[in-house]
């Protein structure tokens, strides 16, 4: 799959211009931000793959009009303030715990939708106890995986997902498999259990993939009434900062790196089609 | 009608959590406070709906404890000696982030993997602060059966009071032993919302965050100088303790939890001998009852303070006696108990003998 036309210098230029057009009729606006989305300045570096994601969801819980039924769980990683940029009940959670929390609120509130918003090295590496007996478990809660391959909130180290020869700054020369382990594929490794019941792998590094994204993370809201076991969704996302990229080129590599390693589609879907 | 039963400490404790109307109990299996877990695997969640489940490890408990309480429920964990090491990371932040909750620690020997035998070398993890950062949790500490039900819901009503997590130290000989226990009446489990509980946020407030992270310094210090006044006012109102027989006392036992009670005895039988022993028995470690203790050490000749350990309440003693009387200890380790005859004989030795 070639994407790279989607996310051309010319097509971000194009979009930034028309921010600078002048103000349209309120009835003729197609795109503004979300209910849930709280209007104030994120911290997420530009072009960061997180402050998408955090749109997203909150798109779709304005969608489901399910504001007051919602309870997430962001643990330590750069994502740690998403409870000041979400516009519903949340806890923040120690480093690789989110999914023990979310079971926690889950359990002593059976109703409510719980999701656990977690990065690669959160959940993946210090959190996999969790991880993989919280998804064994089957708790109906929804996973968001956001896989950038490194630790971005401490600075660019390396993660359990970081790639073969890829540079951070504890595999300065590139991870060496010999010595350092072969990047871990978690979301193939959890759909393998009983309790997982929707697992998928999107990224949202082209308009196309956003689209698709969104459409899988109200799958795993929708889902979660079910009560049928966990959704997982890994996104494979950036981190321009420590990749030490433009927006722009941490997207195109990402799609010519991160993918071919990481490919997208659904890994695990319900039988029925969820019904 | 009162309702007598004959229950080992753990069972009492576990009977308790039920009536006291607990919404969740996560944790771990560890001797010897195993069957906390099992009696409520087979009693719980028929009777009252009260949700149990063991977790893959203490760090898993503990969070998940952390999660729960965030929606003001009335949640507990209960472990020993090397699964509360594993939990001081989750302790902390909800300690941070004010979530009332209930801990249980039944002590064993250690360090190390140690002995599955009784002890109290977790004093200073329990009431100096065992994870990281300024807090304090309040340490409640049976010597009974009676008490390891009793502390249960009374344990429940600070932790919502103070919105601060409960802490129970006792140990593997109280949580294995049998004794008479008057049960207290089933409490309804009811939900409360409570305004800073993240229950899902409706249109009529803003929305909750449960969280322990404040980047700014001068922030982090203002949470800090809020706990701090937290805990002042705790240290003013919540202070237990127990005085046998120390107002016609020449010298003084302090011991908590059940060596006080062997204290109690060796007391007995220095009076039988004409020496006048009282005993001082700390019910709540944080607060600690400096005050008490340092209005008896104008009475007193001299005080010995013995414990199932190298010697760790004894610091807070000599803090409150500060100088004005000896303050001997003596402390067996490694999950050994000590007898009435042998603390009897330590307190003839290194008091009587010496003030003679
Ligand atoms: C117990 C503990 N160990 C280490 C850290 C430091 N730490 C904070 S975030 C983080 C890694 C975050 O990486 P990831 O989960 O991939 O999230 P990202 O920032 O990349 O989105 C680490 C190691 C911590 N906060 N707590
Ligand atoms: S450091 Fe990386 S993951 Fe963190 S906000 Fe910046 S770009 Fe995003
Ligand atoms: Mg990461």
């Amino acid at each position: 799959m070639n994407e790279r036309a989607l996310i051309d210098d010319e097509h971000y230029e194009h979009t930034l211009r028309a921010e600078h057009t002048e103000i349209i009729d309120r009835e003729n606006i197609v795109y503004e931000k979300p209910g849930t989305l709280i209007d104030i300045d994120m911290h997420y570096c530009p072009g960061c793959g997180h402050g998408v994601v955090h749109r997203l969801i909150a798109e779709v819980i304005d969608e489901m009009e399910i504001q007051s039924e919602v309870i997430g769980v962001a643990p330590v990683g750069c994502s740690v303030l998403a409870y000041n940029y979400l516009n519903i009940d949340m806890s923040e959670a120690a480093h690789g715990r989110a999914s023990a929390a979310a079971t926690g609120i889950k359990r002593v509130m059976p109703e409510k939708y719980v999701f656990s918003y977690q990065g690669d090295g959160d959940l993946a590496a210090i959190g996999t106890g969790e991880t993989i007996h919280t998804c064994n478990r089957g708790e109906n809660i929804l996973f968001l995986f956001i896989n950038n391959g490194i630790y971005g909130m401490t600075g660019g180290q390396m993660a359990p997902t970081t790639l073969e020869g890829m540079k951070s700054t504890t595999s300065p020369f590139g991870r060496d498999v010999a010595t350092m382990g072969a990047p871990l594929k978690i979301t193939e490794l959890i759909a393998q259990l009983p309790g997982t019941y929707y697992v998928t792998r999107q990224s949202v590094h082209t308009a196309n993939n956003v689209r698709k994204a969104k459409k899988a993370i109200r799958k795993g809201f929708e889902y979660q009434k079910l009560n049928k076991g966990t959704c997982f969704i890994e996104i494979v996302s950036n981190c321009p900062s420590n990749w030490k990229m433009t927006p722009i080129e941490s997207n195109h590599w990402l799609n010519d790196n991160m993918l071919p390693f990481y490919p997208l589609g659904d890994i695990k879907v319900p039988k029925n089609g969820g019904k | 009608m009162k309702e007598l039963k004959l229950m080992k400490g753990n069972e009492a404790l576990a009977e308790a959590a039920i009536r006291a109307g607990c919404d969740a109990y996560f944790g771990y299996p560890i001797t010897p406070q195993s069957e906390v877990l099992e009696y409520l695997s087979r009693e719980a969640n028929a009777r009252t709906g009260m949700v149990v489940l063991q977790a893959e490890s203490e760090i898993a408990s503990i969070n998940m404890v952390y999660g729960a309480a965030g929606t003001g429920k009335k949640i507990m964990t209960s472990s020993s000696s090397p699964g509360m090491s594993l939990m001081q990371e989750g302790i902390s932040y909800i300690a941070c982030a004010e979530l009332p909750c209930l801990l249980v620690n039944v002590n064993r020997g250690g360090p190390g993997l140690g002995t599955i035998q009784p002890g109290q070398g977790d004093y200073f993890q329990s009431v100096k602060g065992g994870g990281h950062g300024d807090y304090k949790l309040i340490v409640l500490a049976p010597a009974t059966v009676q008490e390891m039900s009793d502390f249960v819901k009374e344990g429940f009503e600070l932790a919502f009071k103070y919105r601060n997590p409960v802490l129970i130290l006792t140990d593997g000989a109280l949580g294995q032993m049998m004794e008479k226990v008057e049960l207290f009446p089933q409490q309804e489990r009811k939900f409360e919302e409570l305004d800073w509980a993240i229950t899902g946020k409706p249109e009529s407030r803003p929305k909750n965050a449960i969280t322990s992270l404040h980047l700014k310094a001068e922030k982090m210090e203002e949470i800090n100088i809020h706990l701090q006044k937290k805990y002042r006012e705790i240290e003013k109102n919540e202070i237990r303790y127990e005085a046998i027989d120390c107002d016609d006392a020449d010298y003084i036992i302090t011991a908590y939890g059940l060596v006080a009670r062997i204290c109690t005895k060796a007391a007995q039988l220095a009076r039988k001998k004409g020496i006048k022993v009282g005993v001082l028995r700390p019910i709540s470690l944080f607060p600690f009852p400096y005050d008490v203790i340092n209005k008896y050490a104008d009475k007193v000749t001299s005080i010995l303070d013995v414990e199932m350990n190298a010697g760790q309440m004894v610091e807070d003693v000599r803090l409150a006696v500060n100088g004005k009387v000896p303050v001997e200890f003596y402390g067996r380790m490694g999950g050994v108990v000590p007898d009435p005859e042998e603390i009897l004989k330590v307190l003839e030795e290194k008091l009587v003998g010496v003030a003679v």
